[in-house]
């Protein structure tokens, strides 16, 4: 499964490192950086980081 | 279970919805909204949407396949746990087995001379916010009652528009939860950015005849007015539930599972819930934050399946933030009920901070400007309530904070 961020949305709440720290992370200059490639065992917390961003800024593909 | 009533197709309502589906639930799920839009994200409404920046269909909650009954521009208005069923507006009836109730809040009005008005406005729903915008010219003098977070945010995104903006409070410095020394960076970056701020006055009436042309404060001044916002935070929607028999205080009264003290088939989310939270000492809170309400709607959908032993908590300790020009005002926990907020970390230039909260001792608050990497870290100290000289220990070790405060020793 593809992780896309749309970073002309992402605003760094952080909501998505909370979820999953191993896969999101915010810099030193507080933008996002993410991994795009995840196992598909782990869909129901990438659904879970989906549906807490307040920008609705992450989508799944695969 | 085989029917899942859900009353509010806001935020909250449609998080239960997803949670319930993605739990397995497979029976009969309809949700009631009053509003004939889809879930919609209301954050943009005082920021993108009101600057054009964004549209309305860019504001309606994405989700995937959700098999919903949705029952949407119709009002409930009351219900009959004996017979268990929720009445809407047009008489009908829908019988659940479990139902949670998520119908949020509303502006508050003001009741005083003039609220009703033409150019009198409130923002809160999707239709709110397209007729500001559609009122908002450059030049327009815009007087907002009320430095809060909705108030604030208008005003920035009004001064992007070239608007001329007032905004009055009757507390002494703007985003009152934030205390004084942040109330006043907040209040510096409006007066840097054109906006008149009159705080410590209250409002004696909105004034004219065909529709408003001043504010007329306590103080004796009237302020000249084309388009007058009242900013005076919300009211939570529970009049359709005053006959239910459940305890509203005045909002609907959960134990920690969001279960109604009163029935484990009725369950409550989002910004009509009071539950006891652990870092608010176990005392019952009412949190009017997009997070809560997302945080609430799917452990409500989750809850609602279980049987009530089984249900878990809501411990997380809720977030808001709030954009402001160029800032971003994060905050985490329970500012309002710290004993004060310090400034621990500061970059040279002051614009960017955290400042911590405690109580008896004990983080409770953190609030950043333009810092979100460290609130992520801040947020995961504060769910174990840890002790604030603990804190400053760690913050001390962390090569990845912004520093001590100007004129503060390390």
């Amino acid at each position: 499964m593809k992780v896309h961020v749309d970073m002309n949305l992402c605003q760094s709440h952080g909501e998505c490192v909370l979820v999953a720290p191993d896969v999101f992370e915010l810099g030193d200059d507080d933008v996002l950086v993410w991994k795009e490639d995840v196992p598909e065992e782990r869909r129901a917390e990438m659904e879970e980081a989906v549906n807490v961003c307040p920008m609705m800024a992450i989508s799944l593909e695969g | 279970m085989e029917r899942l009533v859900i009353v509010g197709a806001s935020l909250a309502g449609l998080r239960a919805a997803q949670a319930a589906r993605a739990a397995g639930y497979a029976g009969q799920l309809v949700v009631v909204g009053d509003e004939s839009h889809r879930p919609y994200t209301r954050p943009p409404l005082s920021k993108d949407l009101l600057k054009g920046e964004q549209s309305a269909e860019q504001c309606v909650l994405a989700h995937g396949p959700l098999e919903v009954q949705w029952r949407l521009g119709v009002a409930a208005t009351g219900l009959d746990r004996d017979r268990r069923r929720v009445i809407l507006a047009d008489g009908a009836e829908i019988p659940y087995d479990r139902l949670i109730v998520a119908t949020g809040a509303r502006a508050r009005r003001w009741p005083g001379a003039g609220a009703a008005l033409p150019g009198v406005h409130t923002l809160r729903g999707l239709d709110d916010a397209q007729t500001l915008r559609a009122a908002l010219r450059p030049g327009t003098r815009l007087v907002i009652v009320g430095a809060g977070f909705i108030g604030c945010e208008v005003a920035a995104s009004a001064r992007a528009l070239g608007v001329e903006v007032v905004v009055v409070d009757i507390a002494a410095h703007p985003m009152l939860p934030l205390g004084p020394e942040l109330g006043a960076r907040c209040a510096r970056l409006h007066a840097e950015h054109g906006v008149q701020l009159r705080c410590g006055v209250g409002i004696e009436a909105l004034l004219g005849s065909e529709r408003v042309h001043a504010v007329a404060l306590t103080d004796g001044t009237e302020l000249p007015a084309d388009l007058v916002l009242l900013a005076l935070g919300a009211v939570p929607n529970v009049e359709w539930l005053t006959s239910s028999g459940l305890e509203l205080s005045p909002a609907v009264m959960c134990d920690a599972t969001l279960t109604t003290t009163r029935d484990p088939d009725v369950l409550a989310a989002g910004d009509l819930a009071v539950w006891p939270h652990p870092l608010a000492g176990g005392e019952p809170v009412r949190v009017e934050h997009w997070t809560v309400a997302a945080e609430h709607g799917q452990l409500a959908g989750r809850n609602a399946l279980r049987e009530p032993a089984e249900r878990t908590a809501h411990i997380a300790p809720p977030y808001f933030w709030s954009d402001q020009y160029e800032t971003k005002v994060q905050a985490v926990g329970f500012p309002g009920r710290a004993e004060g907020l310090e400034i621990l970390e500061s970059s040279p230039d002051g614009d960017r901070l955290v400042a911590v909260g405690a109580r008896d001792g004990r983080l409770v608050a953190v609030v950043a400007f333009n810092a979100a990497k460290r609130v992520a870290w801040y947020r995961r100290q504060l769910a174990g309530a840890p002790a604030l000289d603990d804190v400053r220990a760690l913050v001390l070790a962390d090569d990845s904070a912004l520093g001590a405060p100007v004129g503060v020793g390390r």
